[in-house]
Order: structure tokens, then sequence, then C-alpha cells
């Protein structure tokens, strides 16, 4: 007779992963029970919503404490709730966006909701891995459900083969993350990150080529799923290929679930190899932020002018985890979930002014929108200044941590790179608005079909930003609190 | 290592009998090639069309459909060997598993995933 364990675990630590997994398929149920007609497609954002909030509900631990599960391979602490909190709130906004789009575009499959919510369990798991294999698993379910979302325009070939490229390159780059994680176990004997930190605490650092290459490695798989330079060849096609307001969830959620596992990986496990591998991000961040801004200078469709300031945003983002000490983690939070609220607003505003196909997305077809919308202008100009770091704005406060953290390590280089860094965005964001007050329109605005969901989606974004703007302190004790459980 | 010594031997020996059999066929070995030899074959019937077709997209349904339900397979079989042990809890967890497979099922169902035309 065999002896089995069965492997501990708390319930609640996975409730809201089991409440998303439960709502995916109940959408999937609903979709194909129900008839053909479209309009009975609105249940099914409805169901996902409800989903999400109550995922938001349950996801809660004791505070300052670690809810382990699994062999310790899944965490449930302030740090992946806090995350967790991104995650649902960029699917949530999403949702709302999505809804009046997908119909536009026609299509409106019930699958479309699925895969996102499958997609956030993903971000979800791997926000709480405590093990290099459980960060992997939850990469994969991310990833894979994006692939499938990035060509769900059938019928375009721009989409297809944004799906088919997106699909290629992040194979390739899982390829890279697996071989380090191999790399890493047959050099340290341990998955888990705590096991492999107090093993390289034990060595007094890295010594071993194969172990120091096996990080070399994460890094890159890491660095491709948050764009960063030079894995960022994907981004631009894929950005404009992809469903719009896809386009919206991949730059936000994934990106907040890649440098939830840099941080968890490079802070928790590699901690006291800090050395050795804060030279590469730092090179990373300079390569990242500095060809993003440059290139986004150039771009005259609004979706590839957001990529690359994407790619721009996870530079600062590498800032912060150069300088890793608790303000750069807490910054990176923060300003995740500020790029959360201007970047999908301002993807919001692309899908209202959008026509069917994509039309109506060069950034000159916005002149004059300032008259004709005045209220979608402003908002516009809002994110903008937001995404470029104007006061009072939240993007202003988040790259205020986020420069103070690499003064504080003594990365005053790096901060001065950023600054000018955003200097040189602050063009581009910009020019956007004053396309919008001082031009005169050279094309006809169409009637604006506005559904009161996305009007939500644009009111809740534009709350965020301006009270992560004002008032910073209270989400940045939030997020204080999270970073202390990562040591 | 020791322990993978055997395999190195098979492995030596696999390849020593291939080339050897190869290399002694085509040394002694006495040619004359003719069209209908040169000729390629499906097992003695004349060849008739390419061999480089398109296959209908369906089979990689199905074949995708059939891993699926073929991993519930081999799920299953160690939770049957391992039965007892695992008791009440095991079998919940099982009847989840095959809960969500279920599902699965039915939604391919619905959909049309499992008809032909």
């Amino acid at each position: 007779m065999t002896n089995v364990s069965i492997m501990t675990f708390n319930i609640l630590s996975i409730l809201p992963i089991l409440i998303l997994s439960g709502f995916g398929m109940i959408v999937l149920l609903v979709d194909v029970l129900s008839s053909r007609r479209l309009g009975e497609k609105n249940l099914l954002a409805y169901i996902s919503l409800i989903g999400i909030i109550l995922a938001a509900i349950f996801a809660r631990s004791p505070a300052g404490t670690t809810l382990f599960s699994f062999n310790e391979s899944f965490a449930i602490d302030n740090y992946s709730l806090f995350f967790n909190f991104i995650f649902l709130l960029s699917t949530g906004l999403t949702i709302l966006i999505s809804h009046s789009y997908i119909k536009r575009e026609e299509i409106n499959h019930g699958e479309y909701y699925a895969l996102i919510l499958f997609s956030t369990i993903g971000m979800m798991l791997m926000a709480a891995g405590a093990d290099l294999l459980n960060i992997f698993i939850g990469l994969e379910v991310m990833s894979i459900s994006i692939y499938i979302l990035t060509g769900f325009k059938r019928s375009k070939l721009i989409s297809n083969e944004a799906s088919l490229k997106y699909f290629l390159l992040g194979a390739f780059a899982t390829g890279f993350l697996l071989y380090g994680i191999s790399l890493v176990y047959g050099s340290t004997g341990a998955i888990n990150l705590k096991q492999i930190a107090s093993f390289i605490a034990s060595k007094g650092g890295i010594s071993d080529p194969v172990l120091l290459m096996g990080m070399g490695l994460i890094i890159i798989g890491l660095g491709f799923k948050v764009a960063s330079v030079p894995f960022h060849a994907w981004v631009p096609d894929v950005y404009e290929g992809a469903p719009t307001a896809i386009t919206a969830f991949m730059s936000v959620g994934p990106k907040a679930a890649g440098f939830a596992a840099f941080l968890r990986i490079l802070i928790t496990a590699f901690g006291s190899a800090h050395d050795e591998w804060q030279k590469i991000i730092y090179i990373l961040a300079i390569l990242t932020m500095t060809t993003g801004n440059v290139i986004a200078i150039a771009q005259t469709n609004i979706k590839r002018m957001l990529a690359y300031s994407s790619i721009a945003h996870a530079g600062y983002l590498l800032i912060a985890l150069v300088s890793a000490n608790d303000m750069g983690v807490s910054g990176t939070l923060f300003y995740m979930l500020a790029y959360t609220f201007m970047n999908i607003g301002a993807f919001a505003i692309v899908i209202v002014l959008s026509r069917k196909g994509d039309e109506f997305i060069q950034i000159n077809d916005y002149a004059g929108l300032g008259f004709k919308h005045p209220l979608l202008a402003l908002a516009m100009t809002l994110f903008m200044f937001s995404m470029a770091g104007v006061p009072p704005t939240a993007g202003f406060v988040g790259k205020f941590y986020i420069f103070s953290a690499a003064i504080k390590s003594g990365y005053i280089g790096l901060a001065v790179i950023g600054v000018i860094n955003s200097v040189i965005s602050v063009y581009y964001y910009l020019r956007i608005t004053v396309i919008m007050y001082m031009k005169e329109p050279t094309r006809e605005f169409a009637p604006l079909t506005i559904s009161p969901l996305i009007v939500a989606a644009i009111a809740i974004s534009v709350i965020g930003t301006l009270h992560l703007g004002i008032f910073p302190s209270k989400v940045m004790e939030i997020a204080q609190q999270a970073t202390l459980m990562l040591k | 290592m020791i322990h993978y010594l055997p395999i190195l031997i098979l492995f030596i020996v696999a390849v020593g009998f291939a080339v050897t059999n190869i290399g002694l066929s085509a040394i002694l070995g006495r040619r004359k090639p003719t069209a209908e030899k040169l000729s390629p074959y499906e097992c003695g019937i004349n060849p008739v069309g390419s061999a480089r077709e398109r296959f209908s997209v369906k089979f990689y349904l199905i074949a995708m459909l059939f891993v699926i339900f073929d991993i519930e397979v081999v799920f299953l079989y160690p939770w049957a060997v391992a039965f007892k042990s695992l008791s009440l809890f095991g079998f919940i967890e099982m009847l989840i598993f095959l809960g969500i497979l279920l599902i699965c099922y039915f939604y391919i169902w619905k959909r049309g995933g499992l008809e032909w035309d």
C-alpha cells in the first residue's frame, strides 16, 4: 500500500483564484447555453464583473503574516494581495471598456470574457508564487490566454500576425525562463525562493557560474514579459494588432505580474547577490527608458505610441528594481497602480473615438477634439499629463517615489537619466494635447456611441489618477506594508 | 555514473549494429539501378500523388481534444492506485477535477467541436 501525503493548503488563500476559475467556467457555460443573439452577451460582461468583485472581496489575509499553501509554494501576504488588487482592477476596467468595443468589432464571443478571467488567474498565481515552478505555471496560464486574445479578431490579418508573433517570441522567452529555472535548481537544489536565498547566503554570494547563468536567463525571460529593451521587439506590432481593449489589458496586467515575479525572485531569492544583478538591471533600465521614449516621438499611430510609452514606463519601474530598497519596492507597487488607472483610461478614450475596424487611431485624427468633445479631451489631457509626470497626478507621485528611491540607494546618475527621459516623454504626451486643443479638425468626428460601462471606466480612471496624485499617502502606506513581506 | 554504463554500452552496440549492416550492404551488395527500383513506393503500390498534402484542420481539433481527455485518464490511474490512502479527500478532489473536465466536454459538445461537418 502506498502512502500519499496530502499537501496542506488554506482554502482562504486560494479562494479568489477559485472564484475566478468558477466564474470563468460559468461564463463559458452561459455562453454556449444562451441563444446566438448578440444581446445576450451583455449578461456575460456582468457575470465576469460580479466574479471580479467577489474575488476582490475574498482576497484578504491576516495583516502582516503570510499564508503558505501547497508545500510553501504559494504565499498569500500583503505583497501578493496588493498585486491581486491591481490585477483585479485592471481586469475589471478592461471588461468595462471591452463591452461596447467587442460588439462594434463583431468579436462578441463569450470566450473573450472567460479568457480574460483565466489570464487574471495566471497573474494572481505569479504574484503569489513562492517557488520558481509556481511562478512559471502562473506565467503560462496568463500568457496562453493572452496569445489567444491577441488574435481574437480572427478575420483581421494584422491581429493574426500579432498573435503569432507574440506566441512564437513568448514561447522562446518562456524557454529561456525555464532553462534559467533548471540551472538554478541544478546548482542550488531548490526551487523555493527562501531556500535559494539561504543557499546563496550560506555560500556568501554567487560564485557558481551555472547559478549566475540561471539567474541571467530568468532575467531574460521576465524581461521579455515586462517588455524591457532589448527584449521589446514584439511590443509595437503586438500592441497595434491586438484588439484595443486587449492592448490596454496587456500593457497593464501582464506587466504588473512580470514585475511582481521580478521583485519576488530578485529580492527574496537573489537578495544577497544584489551586486550581481544590479548591473544588469541598471543597463536594462537605461536602455528601456531611452529607447521607449525616443522612438515614441516618431509615432503617428496612437496605439503604437502608447506601446512605446509602455516600454518607457517599464524602464522607470526597472529603476525602482535597481535601487532594491524598501522605497523602491513600494514605489513599484504604487507606480503600477497609478499606471493601471492612467493607461487604461487613455486606451478607453482611444476606444471611444475609434471606429469599426480600428479606424481613427492616428494622432492627427484627434485635432479639434477639445472643441467637439471637451470632456473627453479633458480626460485624455489628464491621462497624458499623468503619464508625463506632471503634478498633481498619480504619475508624478509615482515617478517621485521611484526617483527618490534611486537617489536613496546612491544611484544619482540613474535618477538623472530618468528625469531626462521624463522630459523627453513630455514632448509626445503633450503633443496630443496640443493637437486636441490647438489644431483644426482634419476629419469629421463621427457621432460617438458611448456605453455607460465605458463612461464608468473613464470616470474610475480619472478619479483614481487624481486621487493617487493628491492623496497618495494612504495607498503608499499600504504599499509599504506590502514591501515588508518580501524580506 | 557507473549505473549509466549499460546505457552507454547499449548505445554503442545499437550504433555499431546499424553502421556495420549498412556498411556491409554498401560494400558487398550489387547495384543495378533501374527506373522502377529507384521510384518511391507505398507498400508495393504505385504512388498516387504527393505525400505533402494539407490536412483538414479538423484533425488537429480532434487531436487536441484527445490530449485533453487523455491527460484525464493519466491522472486517474495514480489516483486509483492510491485511492485508499487518499480517502474521502482524494475522492472529492477527483470529483472536482472530473467536474471541470465535464464542463470542458459539455462546452466542446455544445460548441460543435465534435461534429465533423
